[in-house]
């Protein structure tokens, strides 16, 4: 077992990190105007129930999503918006999922952060937290059934869910079948009003990886560079055959658990602290200050990204919903076997 | 020759992993050991690699077979007793059964749970929880009685499509047993009448239909003929085959070995109620266990579930009515 932290000073340079760099830059720029604009949406009244946004945590998110090849499995969950467009979940899915389009994969069915496409290795998020890791667990142990090699897994979940049994069977189990598993854990300080002291006592999370005998990983969570090269560190290990990765990142998150809470609850202090700042802010910082990006482009970025975001929106609003008329309402495959007399 | 109960259920993944290459088994004891029941005996060294033993982690158990299932495998969960299945309760009626309908992937799991009670067993490795999975959307529920319908419905519920809850009975086990496998089955979804009768229906399934039967043939002797309907399957639930068996007789007993509050005895007096309430001659009768965790010791065990001797006073207490 091999500890690793991942900070700012470890950073290089070359021309394919800084490509890439620029890269999960511009997802996370679409996910946090995407994402604000479904707030906006929600304020407005045109969204039925929750929105749940990944402000703050979009470095984290599309380091993982970047991380990861097509055929590779990724269970995110719901502050990954930016980790789901740089795996390739289109983003007429997300904004469909919540205006609740009958076009989209979960055809009114299913909404808001619910979403996936499980045939193409993206999975749809259940709302009991840690009950994903397992379930790429199987994904996993299946393709080592048919012979396929060379794919891995990643969850994502924050630290509430390390409260889980969910969380501590899965990961256990990942370890007992030495499965390419990288486990990617948001400590966003708070689940939902709960702050880590009252959730573990622990002095990092990262330490529980000594005790299910997997590789561990700190990334500090506000750093782009840092999630980069830490969660290309831990999908590289998981890929040469080391097992399970679990990947801890600290950052606050940037706002209420949902658009509906108002967070009052956060410390202000740690708002002030470190932890506190904007990752998406940080890497702009990082971009203008290395001179990587003009500011003319940076703009033009902006403009692209807000326009397909308002496009997206204005197609899908067009959309019709399901049609409770039209449904089959059924909920087998063998739709043989439904019950025909309830 | 003759095989037991317990022989047909081996049998079936046996002849599951011979036949299909994304058949696998995964639970608690189940490769070198063979299971805590045996129900996997052998089958570890007959099929290399694809009889896991797993971490004493029910939750994750089923989540992993979910993974396994979208990515086109046939899993086949060894629940070491159905009573310890409440601890994947969540990924069973939140994840697996829901699934299909979220996503349009099916979710093909066969789910065992080793069921009911059995001296001496207690609280814990006793339960019944057929009505629980049943009341799930999504969900396949069966409950065979025989040695032939554990066979052929395992294998069933192996090639379908949906989350299926597999309740064998421990009580049937090694008590039970029959000359041969089966060659032919009766379809999933369809009940069997186990005796013909025109005086009084009973509706039981699992180790009940043998209870019931035992009551029909004390009844015979006393000149009254009971019909005795095996449910097979409590979901789907063959109404039609108890609406017809009640417009023979007149009379409803229903016998469930679970906790009587809801369940499977009053979805069947529902039906009846809704679809042949004209049918009925007297008020529909139901008997189940006590409304108490099941007891350790076999005088308490006894009295807690319905047994021929309590069916058959139920069964007379009907003819009266």
């Amino acid at each position: 077992m091999v500890q690793t932290i991942v900070g700012r000073e470890s950073e290089t340079e070359s021309a394919p990190f800084r490509e890439q760099y620029v890269k999960a830059f511009r997802w996370m720029l679409l996910a946090r105007v995407m994402e604000d604009k479904l707030a906006s949406l929600y304020r407005g009244g045109k969204i039925h129930g929750g929105v749940y946004v990944g402000r703050g945590q979009e470095a984290l998110s599309v380091a993982t999503g970047l991380s990861l090849c097509k055929g590779d499995v990724f269970a995110p969950l719901i502050r990954d918006a930016a980790g789901r467009l740089a795996f390739g979940e289109p983003i007429i899915d997300a904004v469909r999922t919540y205006l609740g389009s009958a076009l989209g994969p979960m055809r009114g069915r299913d909404g808001n952060v619910h979403r996936g496409r499980p045939r193409e290795g993206l999975l749809p998020m259940l709302s009991h937290l840690g009950a994903m890791i397992s379930v790429v667990n199987g994904m996993l142990m299946a393709r080592r059934f048919k012979g396929v090699t060379d794919t891995v897994g990643a969850a994502c979940i924050g630290d509430g869910a390390t409260s889980t049994g969910a969380f501590h069977e899965a990961i256990n189990q990942a370890a007992v079948e030495r499965l390419p598993l990288i486990l990617v854990v948001a400590n966003n300080q708070y689940a939902y009003s709960t702050p880590t002291s009252r959730q573990f006592a622990c002095a990092n999370l990262v330490d529980r990886a000594v005790g299910y005998g997997v590789d561990g990983h700190t990334v500090d969570g506000t750093e782009l560079g840092a999630c980069l090269r830490g969660l290309e560190k831990a999908v590289a290990q998981a890929r040469q055959g080391r097992g399970p990765q679990l990947v801890v990142a600290k950052l606050l998150r940037q706002g209420g658990h949902g658009e509906h809470d108002d967070a009052s609850y956060i410390d202000p202090k740690l708002k002030e602290s470190s932890l506190g700042r904007d990752c998406l802010k940080v890497a702009e910082d990082c971009l203008r200050q290395k001179k990587w990006v003009d500011e003319k482009t940076l703009r033009a970025w902006r403009d692209e990204v807000s326009a397909r975001v308002d496009e997206t929106v204005a197609k899908v609003q067009r959309e019709p919903g399901p049609d409770p008329f039209k449904e089959n309402w059924c909920a087998l495959a063998s739709k043989h076997l439904q019950e025909a007399h309830i | 020759m003759s095989i037991t109960y317990l022989e047909a259920i081996r049998a079936a993944q046996a002849r599951a992993l011979a036949d299909d290459p994304r058949v696998f088994i995964y639970g608690q004891d189940v490769g070198d050991f063979g299971g805590a029941f045996k129900a996997t005996k052998n089958l570890a060294r007959e099929f290399p690699g694809r009889v896991k033993d797993a971490p004493i982690s029910e939750d994750a158990i089923m989540g992993a077979a979910i993974g396994a299932a979208i990515e086109g495998m046939r899993p086949i969960i060894e629940m070491q007793f159905a009573d310890f299945s409440t601890v994947g309760f969540n990924q069973i009626v939140n994840h697996a059964a829901a699934f299909f309908w979220r996503t349009n992937v099916p979710c093909p799991i066969t789910i065992r749970l080793p069921s009911g009670g059995t001296s001496g067993s207690g609280p814990f490795h006793s339960q019944s929880l057929e009505a629980i999975y049943a009341h799930y959307p999504g969900l396949i529920v069966m409950t065979p009685a025989t040695v032939e319908d554990a066979y052929s419905m395992l294998l069933e519920a192996v090639a379908i499509d949906d989350p299926v809850i597999f309740c064998e009975h421990k009580f049937l086990y090694y008590h039970l047993k029959a000359d041969c496998l089966p060659t032919e089955a009766m379809p999933v979804g369809r009940a069997r009448i186990a005796r013909a009768g025109r005086d009084m229906t009973i509706v039981a399934y699992s180790a009940m239909v043998h209870e019931a039967l035992a009551v029909a043939d004390e009844l015979a002797a006393e000149g009254t003929e009971v019909e005795v309907v095996d449910l097979r399957s409590i979901k789907p639930l063959d109404t039609d085959t108890v609406v017809a068996s009640v417009a023979r007789t007149g009379r409803l007993l229903c016998v469930g070995e679970a906790f009587p509050w809801g369940g499977v005895t009053a979805e069947v007096i529902a039906r009846v109620a809704v679809e042949g309430f004209g049918l009925l001659d007297a008020p529909p009768q139901r008997l189940n266990a006590k409304d108490t965790p099941v007891p350790f010791h076999p005088d308490l065990w006894s009295v807690h579930r319905p047994t021929a001797r309590s069916i058959a006073a139920a069964a007379r207490n009907l003819l009266r009515l």
